[in-house]
């Protein structure tokens, strides 16, 4: 997986240490840290996950199959506007994957991506609770229901010139 | 105190196990042979591979709703199991056809081929077809292609049999199951290339990997070329363990000793000389040796500035684990290079003047047990004008498949003996193939240089045998010398704790990568974790030395003329810029501590 390099500031690699302290530098803690870690930097890029290893005295690789393995961790930074499409049984049977699609295409970006110029992050969720919205796309705090693939674009317009 | 047992039915047939067992090894004691993929028991090292996910050991379980992972289920008192019910068959087809629907169909140009335990076990399975191919959508990754070992991890079934060894035999650490579900395979972290990850290429991965994901850089096809090619002089060196391995790819007994028959093959084969790496072990000893007692007597006469304990320095595995690990202590090894280096550099400097040849008019192949000699050998410090010493290594298996390439009959050869001067050798070359060898080697001559009286005994025996780490102390007539052994990265990475942290207080220390020493090396025919296989090579080693009629390296005549028609003595300047090298850290800058 290729990664943008990033240099981490004295006070940020400190930071880590110390959430990793606090679960006794133990390797069996390693998902917490990872969790804290996360909460901490809202994503796991590799220079943070190579200090995790040599604080809970662990190989990079083991961490990194962790980081992999659990959806829940990711390597890419959010958007400024993470789209999140709900891809539920109701939302997935009123055409939520050609919603997805239409995302995709237009941004450019794979599901778990974010766009390069770091505006728009896109990914799946399970069932939403909005059911009766069918098929239910989330940015940021917002809701948008009923989404058609031919309404993507204006959608995508909102965030223009912010 | 007497073991609890249990007694249970398999296959109607009643067994009693000590508590504990699981059903694959139950079965295994009445004779029926479950059968095992994911499955790896390295009894003697005390470790087992047991993630229990490929299934296809399971059996049936009276009494259970679900089939049962014969491999990691233990047995239970009164336990009825079936191992060959139409369920157990049915799914073990499934499950077998589950893995191979997300597998490559490469068999016919598979590196592995023939020696594959997943195509072994579709045959064994009788696999036909593979349902759902039209829809089964295959994941893939790049190849990727380091100096020693190719990652093909298409081929990967998740066995996680290379972690264990990388993991927890070796502690490097330089792979993990990364990913989920489909997508899921082994590999570095940041699944970056092998060469961007702390890999040593000790190629104890490749040794256990059950399918064609992990396999070895083969250059038998640049050695064919090399050997077709008339302006060439093409020299072989043979390392001491390969003799006592290449007769099992052979169908032969492990341990039997084909030192004569593999001369004559490479012979054969077309090689202009036939010359032995245990040469250059001797050589490896005059420097290695002299280094020890030069330190050692500094140190004596209370010299702050000498490091000690000496590490021997002829494994590159493990040069390149200390290159990643213990970067703070680079001046603690020998800085002599490793036997195969040695023979390199002769060869292409003394040789080639006897010759009256030019460096890049000789081409020097040399016969490994061992991956990291081929990282090693393209190393830029081994090179001289971009020509190495040494120009291609191959492996045991790689020598095996060329002379069945090459119609001999191997079995019929009759032995023969290697070319002078750079094939005589000493008992003492030999033993380098074995954990405990390089030392005991070391000291016969150490010894007799110090006290400058004859051993009284040649054989050390205390230095020899299997366990991971083992000290000894040798009586240097009144001097104590303390000895330390490690094999297997995971046990040299704890002798080299206790020697930074000063618990540990040894004047000389052995250090091979591999489980057993090169014997076990991750270029050998393929022992499949059997340990008595690797006793057996070991045997047929310490065998060969003692049939030798010199024992100690400084007694080779053909070394003794070395040093006086070209190096001058042990350590003279000459030597040091032939003979010996250097260390880099290879310890990346991130691990901020
Ligand atoms: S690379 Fe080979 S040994 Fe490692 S998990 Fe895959 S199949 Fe098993
Ligand atoms: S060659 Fe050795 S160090 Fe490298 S990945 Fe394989 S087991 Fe690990
Ligand atoms: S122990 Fe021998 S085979 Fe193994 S890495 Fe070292 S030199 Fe190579
Ligand atoms: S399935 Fe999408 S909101 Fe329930
Ligand atoms: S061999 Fe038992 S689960 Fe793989």
């Amino acid at each position: 997986m290729s990664h943008i390099k990033l240099e981490l500031k004295p006070e940020q690699v400190a930071k880590i240490k110390e959430i990793c302290k606090s679960f006794n530098n133990d390797p069996g803690e390693l998902i917490n840290v990872l969790h804290k870690t996360q909460e901490t930097f809202g994503y796991l890029p590799a220079e943070v996950q190579e200090v995790v290893a040599a604080e809970l005295n662990i190989s990079v690789a083991k961490v990194y199959g962790v980081v992999t393995f659990y959806s829940f961790f990711t390597m890419i930074p959010k958007g400024k506007h993470p789209i999140s499409i709900c891809t539920g049984t109701a939302c997935y049977v009123r055409g939520a994957e050609k919603v997805l699609d239409e995302f995709k295409r237009i941004l450019d970006v794979k599901v778990g991506e974010t766009t390069p110029d770091g505006k728009f992050s896109l990914n799946c969720l399970r069932c939403v609770g909005a059911c009766g919205l069918a098929p239910v796309v989330l940015i940021g705090e917002k809701v948008y229901g009923r989404v058609s693939p031919d309404g993507v674009k204006d959608i995508l317009k909102e965030y223009e010139e912010q | 105190m007497t073991m609890e047992t249990i007694k249970l039915t398999i296959d109607n047939k009643q067994v009693e196990v000590p508590k504990g067992t699981t059903i694959y090894k139950a079965a295994k004691k009445l004779g029926i042979d479950i059968p095992v993929l994911c499955y790896m028991d390295l009894h003697d090292l005390g470790v087992e591979n047991k993630p229990a996910g490929c299934r296809v050991c399971v059996v049936e379980v009276e009494g259970r709703r679900n089939l049962a992972p014969s491999c990691a289920t233990e047995c239970a008192e009164g336990m009825v199991v079936k191992t060959h019910t139409t369920r157990v068959i049915n799914a073990r087809r499934t499950v077998m056809e589950l893995i191979l629907s997300d597998h490559p169909k490469d068999c016919l140009t598979c590196p592995k081929s023939g020696r594959c335990d997943l195509q072994n076990m579709a045959v064994k399975l009788g696999i036909r077809e593979i349902p759902g191919q039209e829809y089964a959508e295959m994941s893939t990754y790049k190849k990727d292609f380091s100096p020693s070992i190719i990652r093909d991890v298409d081929k990967c079934i998740m066995c996680r049999r290379c972690e264990t060894m990388c993991n927890t035999v070796q502690t490097v650490g330089a792979l993990s199951a990364v990913n989920r579900g489909f997508m899921a395979v082994v590999a570095p972290a940041f699944e970056q290339d092998l060469e961007k990850s702390p890999c040593t290429y000790c190629g104890q991965c490749v040794a256990v990997c059950p399918t064609g994901a992990l396999t070895e850089v083969d250059h038998t096809t640049k050695v064919i070329r090399a050997i077709a090619d008339p302006t060439k002089t093409v020299l072989v060196q043979t390392a001491p363990a390969v003799r006592a391995a290449l007769g099992e790819e052979f169908g032969m007994k492990p341990g039997t000793l084909v030192t004569g028959k593999m001369v004559a093959a490479l012979r054969q084969i077309g090689f202009d000389y036939v010359f032995d790496t245990d040469f250059a072990a001797d050589l490896t000893i005059m420097e290695e040796g002299t280094e020890l007692l030069d330190r050692l007597t500094r140190f004596l006469n209370g010299d702050k500035s000498v490091k000690l304990p000496i590490l021997t320095s002829c494994c590159p595995g493990w040069v390149n684990f200390f290159e990643h690990n213990f970067t703070d202590m680079l001046d603690v090894p020998s800085s002599a290079k490793s036997p195969q280096q040695m023979f390199g550099a002769i060869a292409k400097s003394y040789f080639a003047d006897k010759l009256g040849k030019k460096r890049e008019e000789l081409v020097v192949v040399s016969v490994m047990p061992c991956l990291a000699k081929k990282y090693e050998c393209q190393r830029d410090e081994f090179k001289h004008d971009g020509n190495p010493d040494v120009d291609f290594s191959i492996s045991t298996r790689e020598l095996a498949h060329l002379i069945k390439e090459f119609n001999i009959n191997f079995e019929d050869l009759p032995d023969e003996d290697f070319d002078r001067p750079l094939g005589e050798s000493t008992g003492a070359g030999v033993i380098f193939g074995a954990t405990g060898g390089v030392i005991e080697a070391a000291v016969r001559t150490a010894y007799e240089l110090y006290t400058v009286k004859p051993l009284p005994k040649i054989d050390f025996t205390e230095l020899r045998g299997m366990e991971g780490i083992r000290s000894a102390t040798i009586d240097f007539n009144g001097l104590p010398i303390n000895i330390g052994i490690a094999h297997g990265l995971g046990n040299a990475r704890k002798l080299l704790e206790d020697v930074r942290s000063g618990k540990a207080n040894y004047h000389a220390i052995e250090v091979m990568a591999c489980p057993g020493g090169c014997i076990g090396g991750g270029g050998q025919p393929l022992h499949h974790g059997n340990s008595a296989i690797i006793k057996a090579r070991m045997e047929a080693i310490y065998r060969e030395d003692a049939g030798k009629p010199i024992r100690k390296s400084h007694e080779n005549p053909y070394i003794v003329k070395l040093y006086e028609e070209f190096l001058g003595k042990p350590m003279s300047e000459k030597a040091h810029h032939l003979l010996h090298t250097h260390y880099f850290s290879k310890k990346k800058d991130i691990y901020i501590k």
